[in-house]
């Protein structure tokens, strides 16, 4: 696979990351070298191997439905780039 | 002071030949001269090293302490640490200060051990010669025109100049071994899940693992019984029986003799590890420290690893497949880097996160974007991990053979700063031996063992099987007690 101009933009887009034609260009021959170390992988039988996450046999821990987290928001908001009265500001997306 | 061992440092604060706050200064002053040089560190913070220090003191005084009772550690960057800056080597974190600590800060503070500083990385963990940090490269301390490695470089530097008694960092696919190895120091990945992932800021999850740099093997065991722990906070922390990692250092092997102390330990060499692409400097040390551990008393036999070149292709696409949607988080809503200029929403993710990361994050992204896209899940992210049970399967029937494996940490020394930045490809190579033990989730370590060309450090790196790392660290202490490479510091420092 080779990917063309147009589908790194596309890409970009949907990883919300803005790229003039300059930087598009750039990126694209290094992804494709790194797309031909990648593909690799693609020849290799893998039928019937189960696919891998954890090296143990976890299971999703459950526990009792309740608070345990105390209002902390006032600490987390005094981080944020703009907020006012206890809301994050971001550009109007309802007219 | 600066080259006395945990154990050594432990004595003399019990002993009140030191105070907490004097050894803080030490090496706070070491620091200061240093960091011109080799760009270690990312924030340093006096008054709270210091104020932590004394807090130290009391507890020493009033007879409430444990081993890393008043030793400084300092922190890669990655951590979150209450009050603290925490950049994560980018522009996107540059502002960010942390209101939270990381389960593994919690510890080491409850401890009492003062933050000494955060070290410097590669820009979200993302590198292996610590050359994509916002903050500008570190520097080998061992030769200044060459990288440390990465991500952990930051750590990895500090502790071989010894700017640090010890460091914390992270190992996705080798970036606390690799650093380890081209610094000449000690650090240790354990398996994945004995270090909770809370407050560490996520890179890939299904790979992510905290762990020690230090002077030596037993250093690595102290600092391991300080971070290690569960946590419920993070849905991957094993709950087990707290272990104590220094158990095996004198005796790894119970029933060996004496001056034997290795008799019965079973080394396997991967012939993956030791064919084209190995540099013939690191080959010829690395054997020579395989010779030293069967003088111990331990038996090589060559093993095969079949699937082990498909581990980078395999990494290369699960680790930005998860970095792509743990990234996603930075936005320029709740916190980091919001763009000054912007239309509409969507205008202002996209000119926040342009600007916020640097160039290696954003190609991670971009691939881990693509290879989840839509139609490519099942051809990437699942053929990827299918290789990874391929991986672990090697590994496992490796394990009903041997007890440990043994083999070069990193292909080659460290390199000259800029020889690899435009070519991601061999960048990614770097880590040809130390990503396998991450897909597989094992412990791995490195430790010095020896010198290459230009007189720069190689690294051993010893591959063990789950929760095998009290006995791994017993090898590797018999090694460091047989030889010196691990005392060896850098000219300058």
């Amino acid at each position: 696979m080779s990917l063309q101009l147009d589908e790194v933009k596309r890409i970009a887009m949907l990883a919300r990351i803005a790229v003039s034609d300059a930087e598009a260009a750039a990126v694209r021959d290094q992804l494709n070298d790194i797309f031909a170390m990648i593909e690799n992988m693609q020849a290799v039988d893998t039928t019937g191997v189960e696919p891998m996450a954890h090296g143990q046999p976890v299971i999703l821990r459950l526990r009792e439905d309740e608070v345990t987290e105390s209002d902390r928001h006032s600490g987390f908001q005094a981080i944020a780039p703009q907020t006012e009265a206890g809301l994050y500001l971001v550009p109007r997306v309802i007219e | 002071m600066h080259n006395a061992s945990l154990r050594e440092l432990a004595a003399a604060l019990a002993a009140k030949r030191i105070s907490a706050v004097e050894l803080a200064r030490v090496f706070l002053d070491r620091i200061a001269s240093a960091q011109p040089d080799l760009n270690a560190f990312v924030t340093l913070d006096e008054e709270r090293t210091l104020g932590a220090a004394r807090e130290a003191d009391a507890r020493i005084a009033r007879g409430d302490h444990g081993s890393l009772t008043g030793i400084p550690i300092a922190h890669k960057d990655i951590w979150c640490a209450s009050g603290w800056r925490t950049t994560c080597g980018s522009r996107m974190l540059a502002n960010f200060t942390s209101p939270y600590d990381a389960h593994m800060i919690e510890r080491l503070r409850d401890a009492g051990a003062p933050i000494l500083g955060k070290c410097n990385m590669d820009e979200f963990a993302m590198g292996s010669s610590n050359e994509t940090s916002f903050f500008g490269p570190v520097r080998n301390p061992w030769n200044r025109a060459f990288v440390p490695g990465g991500s952990s470089g930051g750590s990895a530097a500090a502790v071989a100049a010894r700017l640090a008694p010890a460091a914390t960092g992270t190992d996705t696919g080798g970036s606390i071994r690799q650093p380890a190895a081209l610094c000449g120091v000690s650090g240790l990945k354990p398996t994945y899940g004995v270090v909770s992932r809370y407050g560490m800021v996520a890179f890939a999850s299904s790979l992510d693992q905290g762990g020690p740099f230090g002077k030596s093997a037993e250093d690595l065991a102290l600092l391991l019984n300080g971070m290690a722990g569960f946590d419920a906070r993070d849905s991957t922390s094993l709950e087990r029986v707290p272990e104590d990692y220094t158990r095996l250092l004198d005796r790894p092997i119970p029933d060996a003799p004496a001056g034997k102390p290795l008799a019965g330990l079973r080394i396997g060499l991967p012939k993956q590890y030791f064919g084209a692409g190995l540099g013939a400097d690191v080959g010829e040390a690395v054997e020579a420290a395989i010779e030293e551990l069967r003088k111990l008393g331990a038996t090589t036999r060559e093993i095969d690893l079949p699937s082990s070149d498909l581990a980078v292709p395999a990494y290369y696409v699960i680790a930005p497949a998860e970095a792509s949607s743990n990234l996603s988080r930075f936005d320029g809503v709740r916190y980091g880097h919001r763009a000054e200029q912007y239309g509409d929403l969507i205008d202002m993710y996209c000119r926040s996160r342009a600007e916020g990361f640097g160039a290696e994050v954003k190609r991670r992204i971009l691939i881990g974007t693509y290879v989840l896209s839509h139609g490519y899940y099942d051809a990437y992210y699942v053929q990827a991990q299918k290789i990874r049970g391929l991986i672990a399967g090697d590994f496992a029937r490796a394990f009903r053979d041997v007890d440990v494996i043994a083999g070069p940490t990193s292909p080659s020394v460290a390199f000259p700063l800029g020889a690899k930045t435009s070519d991601p490809v061999q960048m990614y190579l770097n880590d040809i031996y130390t990503i396998p033990a991450n897909l597989a989730g094992l412990p791995g370590l490195s430790i010095p063992s020896g010198f290459g060309e230009r007189g720069l450090p190689v690294g051993l790196q010893l591959v063990g099987d789950y929760f095998s790392e009290a006995k791994m660290l017993g090898v590797a202490h018999q090694y460091q007690r047989a030889t010196d490479w691990h005392r060896r510091v850098p000219p300058r420092y």
